[in-house]
């Protein structure tokens, strides 16, 4: 047949009423397999049982039905909350999964979840948590003090190595974990914290009938995987495992026995699932947000921000400056005790680096506003310590914010014993011309940006800076492993407001200390001052006595500069305008924290996926 | 020798090119590093005859870009006051070649208006003289690279079709090697065993020679056919039976069967290796900031807003276009030209 004539035969099959008939009969069992197969999958919410003690929460009471879709840059690894350590598995499980106790993203304080109270002893040292009664797992089958006890076994087992490990530890010994009775538990910690509220956020309360049997195998980290049947699978989260489809998406369906209710006492979630789609680039999520095929878009660049924001009224959605969250962004030198073969030139360079002017006169002459405007749009806040002032429990005003000046750097780095030659050029006291390279990821364009204007900064102080950019993997591998670099622009994220998880930064020994890993000669006074205050800190109990010793930790970091922060970006997220109680925070995960409360408004949802 | 107009119309107009960009200092307005960082993506400047009260200039003036508040990219002119264009005016100081030491540029305009021939980049840099000293390196790291790779092209492709047999055989198996190779992931390799923390000028003659080097295969094979065949000429023959050396024989005789051959591959290879270097620093593998290459210009491209907002980005595209057509105009000329003259 030629290619000319299929589409004659073809229109004059499609008109012959027998082949329309079959057609509509044919369409017609489609729809009701269809029908019946959603009916099978997606279980409606279970009625509320007498007994059950949920979680009544105070968001709009909403709508039920629709899914969600949304977008991850890279697949999830795993599906296991032990060994879970990417932000994309992180996330999927956040949604899967539910903790004793939960930081609420928007307030930034801790509130029941599992647990609907507690008590702590005089000493701060026992706490007893009051478990809630009558909760079945995604699975059907009941939830009890046996699973509390099982799951902290296993991420306190070293065996493990669960990521949560460091965290549960408190005074140099983990906590221990008794059972009271089938509804009470007792956790004893060595020392008191300050914080340990907030331990309890993340760790994942697990399925004891599922998985104890694997932990005894010693086969746990490797359990619950992308390809598990989702039969496998249950957790005390509000979305359980529908379906993983390799390199496409990951999808998650409503967990019938979920353990909240809305003000109406229905039982949420109000969504019938949530759909990842899996998207390489931020630029690829831009155009399917903008496209309308994915419904929430969070770590929006200032670019795409703006770019997206012309037309939110006539797409039908809606985007959110938060204002700064908690990543900041940083230069640093490296002040590694570097082993002797290393090249000498290494060491001559350190001699700068190691000297407080040298860094104060480059902190002066960096245009924080310059880069705040050109990288960011405008869309980041200048910073001169490591507290964002979107950390609004934390930040200290007192910190001086000197603007930017090149008399003021110049000035230090004089005292310091530099000159300038003829030229321009800056030279040391023994006559060496300052030169050195600045290392960025390159798959950053912001941090190269952000090179790129340090670059020209110092520059008009004479000094020769070369950008190197290097792709993340090496570029780490050189500031952990080898410490063969000579200054970097890098960005760490908290991951909670409290100080407690940034004392691996800033402690001595810290795992995050990553301008001097390696030590060999004794720590400054000023070194060893912020090491006391963080430990100090940590087992004070009252905040203000807390805020007062970071305060000060604040204060040395802006005056010795071991970390020259530069800004903390905006944290910019959008969403469809019909989604219902749509309230993101800038704590991670920004847009879905509340996953539960979230639904589609009348009329506007019905989506045909 | 070649009397054809366009040929020496087109040869004009790329070494003009070259001299340009050769000379970027003197016809740039400002330097490539120079950021203004109130202007970041600031369109091209326009030219005015007509001022906000109606009255003509005869000399073309220009307004001050002025950000509109609470906006990022977005301009509007400043009509309160007008900046003359003004030609041969002092500018920073500059050195070319360290030898010729000067401050004067062809135009400018007065600060703090800008003028922006091709719009600004990112940091507020002018597009227009980052195009300029950028085609310092695209252009002349293809000709070099170019030079090169036809220098070892044509010894090695001498040296296995004069001689033939093992030698012949070595080269050529070697050649075939690199012609398998898919040149550009060769690329890659060879950039990535090389140290990254190097100065500009450094990278531009890393660029220059790994280019140079990977490229001389298909050079060598076509001048090994050429010589191949003249060293089995009557004349050629004659000359060795009169005792002339190997050395003399190439020279003088089989050698200049190959000129042709080598005008039309340079003026093949040069656009090619042009582009080699872009691709290159598009993809951040050549030269670094803040120096300025077509490629990497071209790399803020690969973001999506850039792409769809700011037109004037594509400059070193459109450059590239132009140089690229009048290669392909000198290459076919040549070779019809050369048919004639030889055969």
């Amino acid at each position: 047949m030629y290619a000319s004539e299929s589409p004659k035969t073809f229109a004059t099959e499609w008109t012959r009423p027998d082949v329309k008939t079959a057609m509509a009969i044919a369409l017609f069992a489609i729809i009701v397999a269809t029908c019946l197969l959603n009916a099978a999958g997606a279980q409606g919410p279970q009625p509320l049982h007498a007994g059950e003690e949920v979680l009544v929460t105070g968001g709009e009471p909403g709508r039920f039905g629709g899914k969600l879709v949304a977008s991850l840059r890279s697949e999830p690894k795993t599906l296991n909350p032990v060994t879970a350590t990417d932000l994309p598995s992180q996330q999927v499980i956040g949604l899967m999964a539910a903790d004793l106790i939960h930081i609420n993203r928007y307030t930034q304080r801790t509130e029941p979840a599992l647990a609907k109270s507690w008590k702590v002893s005089r000493d701060g040292k026992t706490y007893t948590l009051q478990l809630r009664r009558g909760l079945r797992f995604s699975d059907g089958s009941p939830f009890n003090a046996d699973d509390v006890l099982f799951s902290f076994q296993v991420f306190l087992d070293p065996k493990v190595h669960s990521a949560q490990l460091d965290l549960l530890t408190v005074g140099g010994k983990p906590i221990t974990v008794h059972k009271i009775d089938d509804y009470q538990v007792q956790v004893d910690l060595a020392e008191a914290d300050a914080a340990a509220e907030r331990l309890f956020d993340s760790v994942a309360i697990l399925p004891r009938h599922l998985l104890e049997e694997s932990y005894k195998n010693g086969k746990i980290a490797g359990t619950w995987g992308l390809t598990t049947s989702p039969q496998q699978i249950a957790g005390l989260g509000p979305f359980r495992i529908q379906e993983y489809v390799p390199g496409q998406r990951i999808t998650l369906e409503r967990n019938p026995y979920y353990w909240k209710a809305d003000r109406e006492n229905r039982r949420l979630p109000y969504l019938d699932g949530i759909t990842f789609l899996f998207v390489p680039s931020e630029d690829a999520e831009v155009i399917r947000f903008q496209s309308g095929e994915v419904d929430v878009i969070s770590r929006l660049s200032a670019e795409n921000f703006s770019a997206l924001h012309n037309d939110q009224q006539a797409r039908g959605y809606k985007l959110f400056d938060l204002g700064p969250g908690l990543q900041y962004e940083f230069l640093f030198f490296n002040l590694n005790d570097l082993p002797s073969r290393q090249p000498d030139e290494m060491t001559r360079k350190q001699d700068w680096f190691r000297q407080v002017n040298f860094r104060q006169a480059i902190s002066a002459a960096i245009d924080r506003e310059g880069i705040v405007r050109l990288v960011y749009q405008g869309r980041a806040a200048p910073l001169w310590d490591q507290v964002t002032p979107g950390n609004k429990l934390w930040f200290n005003s007192a910190v001086p914010q000197p603007p930017r000046s090149l008399e003021k750097a110049r000035e230090l780095l004089r005292g310091a014993g530099f000159s300038w030659k003829s030229d321009g050029a800056l030279i040391d006291s023994r006559g060496q011309t300052v030169e050195f390279t600045i290392a960025a990821g390159a798959g950053n364009a912001q941090r190269a940006k952000i090179a790129t204007i340090i670059q020209d900064d110092l520059s008009r102080l004479g000094m020769r800076v070369q950008i190197v950019p290097l792709e993340f993997g090496a570029l780490m591998n050189r500031v952990f492993e080898t410490y063969d670099y000579e200054a970097c622009v890098l960005g760490l994220v908290g991951s909670d407001a409290d100080p407690n998880p940034e004392r691996n930064v800033w402690l001595l020994d810290g795992g995050m200390h990553i301008w001097k890993l390696h030590r060999t000669s004794p720590p400054a006074p000023w070194e060893a001052e912020i090491d006391r205050l963080m430990r100090q800190q940590l087992t004070t109990l009252k905040y203000q006595d807390r805020k007062r010793l970071y305060d000060r930790v604040q204060q040395l970091v802006a005056e010795n500069l071991p970390l020259i922060c530069l800004v903390s970006p905006h944290v910019l997220v959008g969403a469809k305008t019909s989604l219902g109680n749509f309230q993101p925070a800038n704590l991670n995960d920004y847009t879905l924290w509340n996953a539960e409360e979230l639904f589609f408004r009348q009329g506007e949802s019905g989506k045909t996926r | 020798m070649i009397r054809d107009r366009k040929l020496w119309l087109i040869l004009a107009v790329l070494v003009s090119a070259h001299l340009i960009v050769l000379w970027a200092p003197f016809f740039a307005p400002y330097d490539f590093a120079s950021q203004e960082r109130a202007m970041p993506f600031a369109p091209p400047t326009r030219f005015h005859f007509v001022d906000s009260q109606g009255h003509l200039h005869l000399r073309p003036f220009v307004y001050r870009w002025e950000p509109r508040p609470e906006t990022f990219g977005a301009y509007v002119e400043d009509q309160s006051q007008a900046f003359p264009l003004r030609f041969f005016v002092r500018g920073t100081r500059y050195k070319i070649a360290r030898i010729f030491d000067s401050s004067w540029r062809l135009f400018g305009v007065e600060e703090p208006a800008r003028i922006y021939l091709a719009g600004s980049d990112d940091f507020g840099r002018d597009q227009f003289s980052r195009l300029l000293y950028g085609g310092q390196i695209s252009l002349f790291s293809g000709l070099m690279a170019a030079a090169v790779s036809l220098a070892l092209g044509l010894a090695l492709g001498a040296l296995a079709g004069f001689y033939g047999g093992l030698v012949d055989d070595v080269v050529m198996r070697s050649a075939e090697l690199f012609l398998a190779l898919p040149w550009l992931y060769l690329l890659f390799a060879v950039r990535a065993f090389l140290p990254l923390h190097i100065r500009p000028t450094q990278a531009f003659l890393m660029l220059v020679l790994v280019i140079g080097m990977v490229g001389w295969a298909r050079p060598a094979r076509l001048i090994r056919g050429v010589v191949l065949s003249a060293r089995e000429r009557n004349y050629v023959l004659a000359a060795r039976g009169f005792g002339a050396s190997d050395f003399y024989l190439l020279r003088r005789h089989v050698l200049p069967e190959a000129y042709g051959l080598l005008l039309t591959q340079a003026a093949l290879l040069a656009p090619q290796y042009i582009l080699a270097e872009v691709t290159l620093s598009f993809l951040g593998l050549g030269v670094g900031e803040p120096v300025p290459s077509w490629g990497n210009m071209l790399a803020s491209l690969q973001k999506y807003y850039v792409l769809t907002s700011y037109g004037w980005m594509f400059v070193p595209g459109l450059a590239l276009v132009a140089v690229f057509l009048l290669y392909y105009q000198l290459c076919k000329i040549l070779q019809e030209q050369v048919k004639i003259v030889r055969f």
